[in-house]
């Protein structure tokens, strides 16, 4: 007891830990084993897009038709697919465009769904009502088949897999944020923030946002996985990226017909697909474990 | 009453939904960049027969008096005609939908029946070596790519084993006469029973790999929801007057383990329908997943109009179905 004696001028060491929620987060998820694992797993592939063109043993694009359908060896750690192309090369560039995809869609989704999402929920009303109506269209489609017509409209490309992605899986994050506020709205500590004259914008800002920001980390962790799914279920109908672009979907869908005589040219790509999913969805479950203590089993 | 209420409520609140579907599938052939004639039937077209699609399509009038002439067409259960086949698309995609519903349906089966008693067994012997392999097995499930996976099944199944059939619905040089499309049924009526061995034996890599992904969901819900159940008073009185392990667990523990498992097994239903589209354009599948599939390829548009509207009109009756079970189902649940 004696160690209570408070000295309000001594200065916090740097190296002591300050206790917070994001540092008892991060106590919690290092405990997780299989969070751990997917974060190792994301950051294996966030350095295969990066360093890709550097330690890439051949140019993606380079055909070496002499050297077609080869099975993997100490030059072509994959193998080769039918136009000669190295596919160990092929699977690192796939990397960047999955992660890009993902990125980007994950980042488009959650920056609309969010506006939308505090709009419906905070100011309520006609705004809410149509809003909502809104997702609940959006929802009422099987999420790849609404990217299909998306794409069947804006044509075949990897930009409009990605916006079609990112449109579908707005209303997720939309409703997220709107049961948020929804909840928020109410807390006393808004209440006094109105009583004392505090706008809306900075209502919204400081206080609304950064307290729906768990679910939504959460949320876009897991919509990571989906979104890269979508990109390469995209690609492989023929609607996302386009030859000679090296998207994993692709290259399923064009080495499908050699599958018989060369099964390493879909190999690969698809444990490559089937490691990024899983490394975001072992992260987001770990993510929901340690962050959103409710969802605990 | 109350339950009555919700009913009513419920399908009121499926009205906007529905207008707002039909014009999102009804912007699809508008919203094309340029004019939808070129894009449908290419540059090389004549403006005579470019011409002659805008009036069959009803393109050259206003906007909205197309969008009511659809809707009016819709409610007739006139979903237009294909460009392709010249044929009415309400009678041509009847056997696609039969081979989609069959398609859904055995995957379910092997969805649920596979992951509540892998999930039941997981429970019951937590921490052994099933249990490790069915927790791994579903984490993996949940992250793969169906596509992928078909590819992988008939490589490994098909090709290199020769103990399935890698496409289609049966064997067609000796085909079962249609009667509902649902072929296992048709081999049934027909007394077929060689045929409906291979109409089973044609269903089981599709719904396989359409399945696994509700299977890893199921497997993973039952056995949580197990573990809870499993850990209360009654489960142990029962214990405690001596049933068998057996009967506690798939009698009395599963019971009431049910309500989250049935709540998956709904939700996951309904994504199988997106499923369908990549699993079937794998095994030449004919449903509508394919017929969409093969639609784009050909720029038939009012064929993916109406593809899209009916899977997406099928999901919302699964969604419905599954909200009013559960209404029924689990007395606890208050709907006001």
């Amino acid at each position: 007891m004696a160690e209570i004696t408070v000295n309000p001028n001594a200065a916090v060491p740097a190296t002591e830990e300050v206790p917070g929620p994001w540092r008892d987060a991060w106590r919690a998820f290092r405990k997780n084993k299989t969070a751990v694992v997917g974060l190792c797993i994301i950051l294996l592939f966030i350095v295969i897009a990066l360093i890709a063109p550097l330690v890439a043993p051949f140019d993606y694009k380079e055909q070496q038709l002499m050297d077609r359908l080869k099975a993997p060896s100490s030059t072509h750690w994959f193998g080769t697919d039918d136009l000669g192309r190295d596919i160990f090369t092929r699977v690192l560039h796939g990397a960047r465009i999955s992660l890009w995809v993902g990125f980007f869609s994950v980042v488009g989704s959650i920056a609309a769904g969010t506006a939308l999402g505090i709009i419906a929920g905070y100011f309520g009303k006609w705004a809410d009502m149509i809003i909502s109506r809104l997702f609940d269209i959006l929802l009422a489609f099987p999420s790849i088949l609404l990217a299909i017509a998306i794409v069947a409209i804006l044509g075949p490309s990897l930009q409009n897999a990605l916006y079609s992605i990112a449109i579908v899986n707005l209303p997720t994050y939309g409703r997220l944020v709107r049961a948020k506020v929804l909840s928020l709205k109410n807390e006393e500590y808004i209440t006094s923030a109105k009583a004392i004259g505090m706008k809306n914008m900075r209502i919204l800002f400081s206080h609304i946002l950064p307290n729906s920001l768990t679910p939504i980390i959460v949320q876009g962790t897991l919509g990571f996985a989906t979104a890269i799914i979508e990109a390469a279920a995209l690609g492989f109908l023929g609607l996302g990226a386009q030859p000679p672009e090296p998207e994993w979907g692709k290259m399923l869908s064009d080495s499908r017909q050699f599958i018989q005589k060369a099964p390493w040219t879909v190999v690969f790509p698809g444990v490559s697909i089937m490691l990024t999913v899983l490394g975001f969805n072992l992260l987001g479950d770990g993510l929901r474990d340690v962050l959103d203590p409710r969802m605990k089993n | 009453m109350i339950l009555n209420s919700y009913i009513l409520k419920r399908l009121l609140i499926l009205i906007p939904v529905l207008i707002g579907m039909t014009i999102i599938v009804f912007s699809i052939i508008h919203a094309i960049p340029g004019d939808p004639a070129e894009t449908i039937l290419g540059q090389k077209a004549t403006e005579q027969s470019k011409e002659a699609l805008r009036e069959q399509l009803g393109l050259n009038k206003p906007w909205l008096q197309q969008y009511f002439t659809y809707l009016g067409d819709l409610l007739k259960g006139d979903l237009g005609k294909s460009i392709k086949t010249k044929e009415p698309i309400i009678k041509e995609i009847l056997p696609y939908l039969a081979a989609t519903l069959e398609l859904t349906f055995a995957s379910m089966l092997f969805a649920t029946f596979v992951g509540i008693n892998a999930g039941i067994i997981s429970a019951w012997k937590q921490n052994s070596w099933f249990d490790y392999i069915v927790m791994i097995t579903a984490l993996v499930g949940v992250s793969m790519p169906i596509f992928w996976l078909g590819l992988m099944e008939q490589w490994m199944f098909s090709i290199k084993l020769h103990w399935l059939p890698s496409i289609g619905r049966m064997d067609q040089r000796d085909p079962v006469e249609a009667v509902t499309n649902l072929y296992v049924i048709d081999a049934m009526i027909a007394g077929r029973w060689d045929q409906l061995w291979t109409v089973m034996k044609h269903l089981v890599l599709p719904s396989v790999a359409l399945g696994t992904i509700p299977m890893a969901v199921i497997a993973r819900m039952t056995r949580s929801s197990m573990l809870e159940v499993m850990k209360s008073d009654y489960v142990r009185t029962a214990k405690a007057k001596g049933l068998s392990q057996f009967f506690v667990v798939y009698k009395h523990a599963l019971k009431n383990a049910s309500i989250p498992v049935l709540t998956v097994i709904g939700l996951q239903t309904g994504s199988l329908l997106g499923g369908a589209v990549l699993t079937e354009t794998i095994f030449a599948w004919p449903g509508v997943g394919r017929y969409i599939f093969e639609a784009i390829s050909a720029r038939d548009y009012p064929v993916i109009q109406s593809g899209i509207l009916i899977i997406a009109i099928l999901f919302i009756i699964i969604n419905l179905i599954v909200d009013l079970l559960y209404a029924l189902i689990d007395p606890r649940i208050q709907y006001k």
